[in-house]
């Protein structure tokens, strides 16, 4: 499998607080990794750094062979996030949303017109194509953002928490939703829902205080560390200091 | 392109927002009616609409530092803008996509707030096209401090700085409501070291017909026009390589 991410001892300090400590990792060309931790591990400093949003204080990563510390612009032609919080645009319509993330990736107006359309109907959102997004419910909401992350055909693709504070359902249809995707696109997802991590991903990263503590399929996390469940596992590696698999 | 897909979305977010139109016409039309109403039932000079809808006119512009200031101020808090920092978008596409559309939207106001006035008995001349390209500096002046006030603040911030206090100041230290030298002394020395009388002041100049004692007001307004958007651009672009967007 040819390496999508390649993370080099990626750092990032706040002043004196050390968010994401010399993390190592390496993610396969359409893999589905979750990267799974407690609030405060780590992961949205993780996903900022190799989306480009903040700048490592030391190491880099490579996405697609460009360096997030060199060739942000070149990274961001090549990626797309979907933030924790639900960012679209509140008095703009579903379409226009989405028309909208298309245009700043570089199609004219049919081709956003024609990717728009593409989207409406992988995603649901036909019936609600020229409501506000603003009308929408917090599960509509949730699956237009990721939509909008993926109108631009991204060769990488970031979800940050897809599913917090969606009720059963919605997360179900997101979980759908981004089940759909595996294979064509690399997907790195944060999540602190352990079943969400185990149906969706191809392989777990588990982080806590900014540390990468483990990463392997869930079949093998339970193994190596004995557990029965995947929540019994991530307990005994969060918690532990210095516990690392 | 980017720029204009994104100073699109933007122009759509102001006009879809009653409060905006409220606001940014209604209110200035509201008191310039009023206004001349007392001025009909009791002959205050200042209140002659030749005086008084230059004044309405910057009055009405400093709502543009509120709508300008929300919106930049909601997309933060949103995360609207870190997704949109994960995108090819530039310091430059952000700053002219926010500020473009503004422009326009304050042409028009102070237009609409003179085609009012003609019905009160202002002149139909070409002295009010000229008095509209004289409040050009005045609205980028009033964009400017929206920019630089939703860079830094939140929305209810802004609401309180831009809406309140801005507007007020404004308002007290610009002489339209009353005649800066019957206070005088440092009241209207504060008033003239400060850009507001100036706009009033070069706006009724051009009204009149007085085209000599428009620039040296013209310049005190543009001079702050020019510093406050320098600040705005600085801190803007260095909000956006911050890790505290």
């Amino acid at each position: 499998m040819m390496t999508a991410i390649q993370a080099i001892g990626l750092t990032k300090k706040y002043g004196a607080k050390t968010a994401v400590n010399a993390l190592d990792l390496s993610v396969g060309q359409g893999e589905l990794f979750a990267l799974l931790g407690v609030n405060g591990a780590g992961k949205t400093t993780t996903i900022k750094m190799l989306t480009c949003l903040t700048r490592p204080t030391s190491g880099d990563a490579i996405l697609l062979g460009e360096s997030v510390v060199s060739r942000p612009d070149a990274v961001k032609a090549k990626t797309n996030v979907s933030p924790q919080e639900t960012a679209v645009a509140p008095n703009l319509s579903v379409t226009e949303n989405l028309e909208l993330i298309a245009g700043i990736y570089g199609s004219d107006k049919k081709a956003a017109r024609r990717k728009a359309d593409q989207m409406l109907s992988a995603f649901g959102l036909t019936e609600q194509a020229m409501d506000r997004a603003k009308t929408l419910s917090g599960g509509m909401q949730r699956r237009l953002s990721i939509a909008m992350a993926l109108i631009s055909d991204p060769q990488i693709l970031f979800l940050d928490e897809p599913t917090l504070g969606l009720d059963v359902l919605a997360r179900r249809e997101l979980w759908a939703a981004i089940e759909e995707l595996k294979g064509r696109v690399t997907i790195v997802l944060t999540t602190h829902y352990m079943e969400e991590a185990q149906a969706l991903s191809d392989r777990i990263g588990i982080m806590a205080k900014g540390e990468l503590r483990a990463i392997g399929t869930a079949a093998e996390l339970l193994s190596k560390t004995g557990a029965r469940t995947l929540e019994d596992a991530f307990v005994s590696l969060a918690t532990e200091p210095g516990a690392r698999i | 392109m980017r720029l204009l897909v994104f100073a699109s979305r933007n122009r759509k977010e102001l006009l879809r927002d009653p409060l905006n139109l409220a606001f940014g016409v209604g209110f200035p039309v509201v008191l310039l009616l009023l206004l001349s109403a007392i001025q009909a039932n009791i002959p205050v000079s200042l209140f002659k609409i030749a005086r008084l809808a230059p004044g309405i006119a910057v009055f009405g512009l400093s709502f543009i530092s509120l709508f300008s200031g929300t919106l930049i101020a909601k997309d933060r808090t949103t995360s609207f803008l870190m997704r949109l920092f994960a995108t090819p978008l530039t310091a430059s596409d952000f700053i002219l996509g926010y500020a473009l559309p503004l422009l326009p939207m304050a042409l028009a106001q102070s237009a609409i707030c003179f085609i009012v006035s003609f019905f009160l008995g202002l002149p139909v001349n070409a002295n009010v096209l000229l008095a509209l390209v004289v409040l050009i500096p005045t609205a980028v002046l009033f964009i400017s401090i929206g920019l630089l006030a939703g860079t830094v603040f939140s929305d209810k911030q802004v609401g309180a700085i831009c809406g309140a206090l801005l507007t007020n100041v404004a308002a007290w230290l610009s002489g339209t409501w009353f005649d800066l030298s019957l206070v005088g002394g440092a009241f209207k020395t504060i008033a003239y070291l400060l850009p507001f009388a100036h706009a009033v002041d070069a706006t009724r100049a051009a009204i009149a017909g007085d085209y000599a004692s428009i620039l040296p007001h013209l310049w005190w307004v543009g001079g702050y026009a020019v510093a406050v958007a320098c600040i705005a651009i600085v801190v803007f672009k260095r909000k956006m390589s911050s890790d505290s967007m």
